[in-house]
């Protein structure tokens, strides 16, 4: 479903990686490896379109990713948080959603919360909430998240062992539903279903 | 369509009010401005008159420009504007959501309050009224035109200074139709002339400078 084609990533004057190709199918997993600077983020960006590869191309279904379409497919959690302070937990994830187009009930936000251990936070503004729990309010747009291809840039960061288990679990089962992913982690997190691939980046 | 801008201006809205200091300065800093110029000048009622519709309408660029730096950047920071442009609906819909929103709470509040500070310079009922018609016209094209500034600018280190600068001289034509309105309505020439010239620019502007700015957004995103 989602093929990469000889990418080649250049950033200023330097040359990340080239001749970079995969192919991901359904229920599978992409597990980028590489030290900082290696250039995986520069590839998660790629993959969602926001950073257009110096050569090579991205398909999506077998058609090229510069499509409404493709981003109606995406859900993509970057290492920046994208909660506002000021709204609360549950403002945020309704926002979130109306945003990008998709039905969340009030009655499934507060699910959603209450999945990721924010029961009884509701109603707090975002900005008085730990590191770790704002984490939480952005990992908590997966839970009811049904599009096919995640894209998760370091979504073990800040998360205690619990919760760790806890996303691991959520991402086996949405490639269980036959979704994809890709993701980058420096901790090596064991996701119990689907394939996994590797691909290192040096 | 609707659906996705009505979003936005929600969303913004709602941040707005849960940080009223941002308002609020930008509407003082109109009133503060504008007396000033009484005060400087002295009770001469004929040359205040005569300055009165450029006086108002310069400071009400001055205080449209100082909400300008954040139009994007809080998004931006906090890597919302990502979520944005990655939306499936085109980047354009959302910014013309932010321009909206953006006028509501610095264009809107501007108007309503120009026409009490207008009497400090003794002018007339009819010009009043054409002031606060001309303000409420023409700002939404000093949002529109200011968004391509602030996307432009996003993420540049002093970008507020080079935002002015870029975005100010785009903001001539309003102000030569804005206070000429108010000027023509003082001097009996009447002021629909201006009035629809105003309304023509909030048009385009309100239309085509999301659309560019989103274009702007795309590269600071990279």
């Amino acid at each position: 479903m989602l093929e990469a084609d000889n990418l080649e990533c250049v950033r200023g004057e330097r040359r990340l990686f080239a001749g970079l190709n995969f192919k991901l199918a359904a229920g599978e997993l992409l597990y980028l490896q590489g030290k900082n600077g290696a250039g995986k983020t520069s590839l998660l960006r790629m993959l969602i379109g926001l950073l257009l590869p110096a050569s090579g191309e991205i398909r999506w279904k077998g058609l090229a990713i510069e499509s409404d379409e493709f981003r109606a497919d995406l859900c993509y959690l970057g290492h920046l948080n994208a909660i506002k302070e000021e709204l609360t937990p549950l403002e945020n994830l309704l926002a979130a959603a109306r945003l990008a187009d998709e039905d969340l009930s009030e009655d499934d936000a507060i699910d959603a919360l209450e999945q990721v251990g924010l029961a009884g936070r509701e109603d707090l503004a975002c900005k008085y909430l730990s590191q770790g729990q704002k984490r939480r309010v952005a990992l908590a747009r997966l839970v009811k998240e049904r599009r096919p291809l995640w894209i998760l840039d370091e979504p073990f960061v800040a998360l205690d062992v619990a919760a760790v288990d806890w996303l691991a679990g959520l991402i086996s089962a949405h490639l269980q539903r036959g979704g994809l992913a890709v993701m980058t982690t420096h901790q090596p997190v064991d996701i119990p279903a689907g394939t996994v691939r590797e691909l290192k980046l040096s | 369509m609707l659906k996705i801008i009505t979003a936005v201006i929600g969303r913004d809205l709602k941040l707005a009010m849960r940080r009223q200091a941002d308002i609020v300065s930008a509407l003082f800093f109109f009133v503060i401005v504008v007396s000033l110029f009484p005060l400087g000048i002295g009770p001469e009622p004929d040359l205040l008159r005569k300055l009165a519709p450029g006086v108002l309408w310069v400071a009400a660029l001055l205080a449209t420009m100082l909400s300008l730096p954040r139009l994007f950047a809080d998004d931006h920071r906090d890597g919302t504007l990502e979520q944005l442009a990655l939306a499936p609906h085109p980047l354009g819909l959302v910014v013309t959501g932010k321009v909206i929103a953006h006028w509501l709470v610095s264009g809107l509040p501007l108007a309503l309050i120009a026409p009490v500070l207008g009497i400090q310079f003794d002018l007339s009922a009819d010009a009043l009224v054409v002031l606060t018609f001309a303000i409420l016209l023409g700002t939404p094209a000093l949002s529109g035109i200011g968004a391509i500034g602030a996307a432009l600018t996003l993420g540049l280190r002093g970008g507020g200074v080079l935002l002015s600068l870029l975005v100010l001289p785009l903001y001539i034509p309003v102000l030569i139709f804005g206070a000429g309105a108010v000027d023509a309505t003082v001097t009996g020439l009447g002021g629909e002339g201006h009035l629809s010239l105003l309304a023509a620019l909030t048009f385009a502007s309100v239309g085509f400078a999301p659309w560019a700015a989103a274009a702007a957004l795309k590269i600071a995103l990279e």
